[in-house]
């Protein structure tokens, strides 16, 4: 081991030396790359699948945007028992005494029913009194009401049928949930949710948090993204749209999704499906330090000198003295 | 017949106007240090050890090409705006560069790290080159996944549903929001390419600071 005071010049003591030109392998790797790299995108172009919007959700699977719109009501999509950062519905993961998705609270609130239904469909009702008495009979409704008639509409929702872009139900008691759904479908489909979701009150919009959260919660998103190979089960991290590489570099982050106990209902040792994503991060997290760390680590810092890749790489400098000395 | 032995050069003379050792010019000091650490013949040096042979050696300085290819591209994007290259046939061309550019700095990078994983280049004093060099490779899977959350298209929409259950179950999704592209964009253009940028150089100057490792084990011998 070489003192940390030690210069190049005694590091390198004897040991012979040969002419190298840094800038012209820089310049040569510039170029070379440049070339390569041009020849790819010229030839391969690049993934540009354009994003899905709610209208279309609306357009192409009305009863699946009007189940997930009910579903917010009757508190049941993933966003409403999400917990933190969203809301205080205690979904959050934890592992033991770990928790760090509560550690910080609800730094981004936000109440799905009311964002991505009521307060639409009021800003909706200007100049629309059916659905101005729908929405008011539904606030009026106690919480019991308001559970029955979402669950015998959900049910109803189940044997739906599409005429004309609009869902259907079978007559039934649903109070004011076919009024509001279909003028929510009806909102969306013409593009308007897009755009009430975003807008939260301010002119320039960049933060698409409620949009994504509410197309999370629904099938059709995920739907597509089944039929791209995008979706967690299927190396989704690491795959692209189309024929093309994606961030490969995630593999072992997305293999850890692939494998047990991170698939498993039961787990081991308190690591489960359930709680897959905390434990995955907590894995990666570990091993990016051991990466670090390698230099300080006995027998990982030891494998290279039991594997002889190194031999091949240094092969001139280990060639016997006799062979090395004709060379030269 | 190129070949050469190292001959330490002598120190410049000090000319009498020329402060001395105690001087306590922070400038003088700050010079002196980088003289010491750094001077001209390590940064850009004519002449290396002449088993520095292997293009093993070469993944190192593709990676750094590489890098300046992405962004020389990105720049572009972003001056061009977000929306550009969704729209222009040129844009699309220079995304498609970029993407490129990115996809083979991985490759490269990993490909350096492993060499330098069985050269064990931590040795002799240089393990913390190694550990920035880890650094820049997982602020580089950062500055990498915000790109990908800033395309503005279907793999960005449900690469941002996906992946903030496991940002929020490790905390950090309450300050890093990966559904909010305003936040992602600009990481992804400013602050993480900065990030990586600083790691890579003060990476180069480590590494040129002490100089490229020797073999494991004696010349001509046995690795033990």
């Amino acid at each position: 081991m070489s003192s940390p005071k030690q210069t190049q010049e005694e590091y390198y003591g004897g040991i012979r030396m040969v002419p190298y030109d840094l800038i012209k392998e820089l310049t040569l790797a510039m170029v070379g790359f440049g070339v390569v790299a041009l020849i790819l995108a010229a030839a391969l172009s690049s993934p540009d699948v354009p994003p899905v919007t709610i209208a279309a959700w609306a357009q192409n699977d009305p009863v699946d945007f009007v189940t997930t719109a009910t579903a917010e009501l009757g508190g049941s999509t993933t966003s409403e028992g999400y917990g933190a950062p969203y809301n205080n519905a205690g979904g959050e993961q934890s592992w033991g005494p770990l928790a760090p998705q509560v550690w910080f609270g609800q730094r981004i609130p936000i109440d799905s029913a009311n964002a991505f239904v009521i307060q639409p469909l009021k800003d909706a009702s200007f100049g629309n009194p059916d659905l101005g008495t729908s929405l008011a009979t539904w606030s009026a409704a106690s919480s019991d009401q308001q559970t029955k008639w979402v669950a015998a509409y959900t049910d109803a929702l189940g044997k739906a049928t599409v005429t004309d872009g609009k869902v259907t139900v079978a007559t039934g008691d649903y109070g004011p949930l076919p009024t509001m759904m279909n003028n929510l479908l009806g909102v969306a489909q013409s593009g308007g949710l897009d755009g009430l979701l975003l807008v939260n009150g301010r002119f320039y919009q960049t933060d698409y948090t409620q949009s994504l959260l509410f197309m999370g919660d629904g099938g059709y998103l995920s739907g597509l993204a089944n039929a791209a190979n995008l979706t967690g089960s299927q190396w989704g991290m690491m795959n692209e749209t189309g024929q093309y590489p994606g961030q490969t570099w995630l593999w072992l982050y997305t293999m850890w999704y692939q494998v047990p106990p991170f698939t498993s209902d039961t787990g081991f040792l308190g690591l489960s499906a359930h709680n897959a994503d905390l434990g995955i991060v907590i894995l990666m997290t570990v091993l990016t330090a051991a990466l670090a760390l390698v230099p300080l680590i006995p027998g990982l810092r030891d494998i290279p000198r039991w594997v002889p890749i190194h031999r091949l790489i240094w092969r001139q400098y280990y060639a016997p003295k006799s062979k090395a000395a004709a060379r030269a | 017949m190129f070949e050469q032995t190292l001959v330490t050069r002598p120190a410049p003379p000090e000319t009498p106007a020329a402060p001395t050792t105690s001087d306590p010019s922070w400038t003088y000091r700050t010079r002196r240090w980088i003289d010491r650490v750094l001077p001209m013949d390590h940064l850009l040096p004519h002449r290396q050890p002449y088993y520095v042979g292997s293009w093993v050696y070469v993944f190192g300085v593709i990676t750094i090409a590489a890098l300046a290819w992405v962004v020389l591209s990105g720049v572009i994007l972003s001056f061009m705006g977000p929306q550009w290259w969704h729209d222009s046939s040129l844009g699309h061309f220079v995304n498609s560069l970029h993407f490129w550019s990115v996809q083979l700095f991985f490759l490269f990078m990993v490909l350096h790290l492993w060499g330098q994983y069985f050269m064990a280049g931590w040795r002799d004093g240089r393990a913390a080159t190694w550990m920035i060099g880890v650094v820049i490779f997982a602020v580089s899977i950062l500055t990498a996944f915000t790109g990908y959350l800033s395309q503005q298209n279907f793999a960005a929409q449900f690469i941002a549903v996906n992946a903030k259950d496991a940002m929020n179950a490790g905390g950090i999704g309450a300050f890093f929001n990966v559904l909010n592209f305003g936040q992602m964009y600009g990481l992804h253009v400013m602050l993480l390419p900065i990030g990586v940028t600083f790691l890579v150089v003060a990476h180069i100057v480590m590494v040129r600071s002490r100089g490229v490792v020797k073999p494991i084990g004696p010349e001509g011998g046995s690795a033990k």
